[in-house]
């Protein structure tokens, strides 16, 4: 029963066009509601799964089933983007519009809605991620915080089941990491976050994946991977 | 962080009539007026004289100091007057002077002259146009009114990509430049030269490749190519005032020209 999971990954591989092995044989599910820590060295292959997972990259081999539609061809992408939201950890790659607005009714602009709807939903969004009233600011005169909550309001406005979050914490001072957090706790959604922030990780999530080189070498209950000090240092990681 | 970037809308904040008007009527009123202005006799002296008073009293009008805009202009104008500083040269016709320079003799003919003061006052009159029209309007707006006028999108999607990461890779050239700054000590300035050479090439790359990411997490969010937009832009009565009164005044001042002609 395939669509008992949010995310059925089988057999999953891929190679990056110079040839370097990216995923090797990824196996893994997820189950509505649960949120998931994604942990590994750089490189490990975290964003680039992520990208097989909405459907930008496909693998070599293997398959991906979301909601139990498997993903493959044009025919149900646009509906697999609008369920699987992913925000990329560069705020400035995701948020490429010269407004606020602009940016965060992107998504609901390109899955048609109507504008009344697209308004509110900018709203619902900006007012979840703390950013009330910043419909009118320009991208480029935010901080770096502001820059990374947008981010994540620009994938909420879709409303998707799935979020996937690439490094929400990384490079934010104490407070604004601490508003992330709460803000990621918030969501209802679906969770797979990536992320070196182990503490964090242990605040947001009950399951835990370290991948390194492509594979998949623990996928656990989080507090017990993290008891496990030896694989942790095997893969590059330390005990929070 | 950006440190001294000068913003090209910095004036479009204050309140003031012009600020106030819909892009859309001001970027037609500015449109109308620069046609208007290239399409005079360049002989027509009191004609020029009236459009200068024009725009300078749409700028008194739109509060944005005229230091400002004058500075702008004074970046633009350069280019114009190298094209057209030789043309009084080349151009054939009566001589109004010359001078030798050993057995070079550079003459300057009176049709020479009147073409080069065409194609100064008229390109310093729309440079004001361009200048007061952009100084005034929010880009972004002015974005959405290219749209709402039917300009192509994909072209107005690339001026707000431009608009967006501008400061963004000016930034990234900052602290490149920081960083080299900080671990050269007094090299020779040619050796500079190929740093500086080296920096711009790394940031076209880093270009491509934040293209590459750009795009990627356009598709995340369902862009299948298509561009869609969304408009919030009204119209309100004084705008359309502001244009008819605009036309007015733009129609009278050339039947004075026609007149004028006439009269000669």
């Amino acid at each position: 029963m395939d669509s008992l999971f949010a995310i059925k990954v089988e057999n999953l591989n891929y190679h990056y066009p110079d040839g370097k092995e990216a995923l090797r044989n990824i196996n893994f599910e997820v189950r509505e509601g649960d949120s998931i820590a994604l942990m590994g060295p750089n490189g490990a292959g975290k964003t680039t799964l992520f990208l097989h997972l909405n459907g930008l990259l496909t693998g070599d081999s293997g398959n991906i089933i979301i909601f139990g539609n498997r993903i493959d061809g044009k025919k149900s992408i646009s509906e697999i983007r609008r369920r699987i939201g992913i925000v990329f950890q560069n705020p400035d790659d995701q948020l490429f519009c010269p407004t606020v607005f602009d940016d965060v009714a992107f998504g609901p602009l390109n899955h048609s809605l109507p504008p009344q709807e697209i308004r509110k939903r900018v709203k619902e969004s900006l007012d979840a991620v703390g950013l009330s009233d910043f419909e009118d600011r320009l991208s480029h005169h935010l901080s770096f915080g502001e820059k990374k909550r947008v981010s994540l309001a620009t994938i909420l406005s879709m409303r998707p089941d799935i979020v996937l979050l690439d490094e929400p914490s990384s490079n934010l001072d104490p407070r604004s990491r601490r508003k992330m957090i709460e803000t990621i706790r918030n969501l209802k959604a679906t969770k797979i976050i990536a992320t070196h922030d182990l503490k964090m990780a242990l605040e947001l999530c009950e399951r835990g994946i370290i991948m390194d080189e492509g594979r998949i070498v623990a996928d656990g209950v989080l507090e017990d991977i993290f008891k496990d000090e030896a694989l942790l240092y095997a893969h590059g990681l330390e005990i929070p | 962080m950006s440190f001294n970037s000068s913003y090209i809308d910095e004036y479009s904040d204050i309140d003031s009539i012009i600020n106030r008007r819909d892009p859309r009527i001001k970027i037609m009123v500015f449109f109308l007026f620069i046609l208007s202005i290239v399409s005079t006799r360049p002989e027509l002296f009191l004609v020029f004289g009236l459009y200068a008073i024009l725009i300078f009293a749409l700028i008194l009008l739109s509060k944005i100091p005229l230091e400002f805009i004058i500075k702008r202009s004074l970046i633009v104008i350069p280019f114009v007057l190298m094209i057209a500083v030789f043309i009084p040269f080349i151009k054939k016709g009566e001589i109004a002077g010359g001078h030798s320079f050993g057995n070079i003799r550079l003459t300057v003919t009176y049709d020479g002259l009147m073409v080069f003061w065409n194609v100064m006052i008229k390109s310093y009159l729309s440079i004001l146009c361009m200048i007061t029209l952009m100084a005034s309007t929010k880009l972004t707006d002015f974005l959405k009114a290219l749209e709402r006028l039917k300009f192509p999108k994909l072209i107005v999607m690339l001026i707000s990509f431009t608009y967006r990461y501008i400061f963004v890779f000016q930034d990234e050239f900052q602290r490149m430049s920081r960083a080299r700054k900080s671990r050269s000590a007094g090299k020779k300035r040619w050796l500079n030269f190929r740093t500086i050479a080296n920096m711009v090439g790394v940031l076209f790359i880093r270009a491509y490749e934040r293209g590459e990411a750009v795009y990627l997490a356009m598709c995340s969010r369902g862009f299948d190519g298509s561009i869609k937009t969304m408009h919030k832009l009204s119209l309100t009565k004084s705008d359309i005032y502001f244009f008819s009164i605009f036309i007015v005044i733009l129609a009278f001042i050339r039947i004075i020209g026609t007149w004028t002609v006439y009269l000669l």
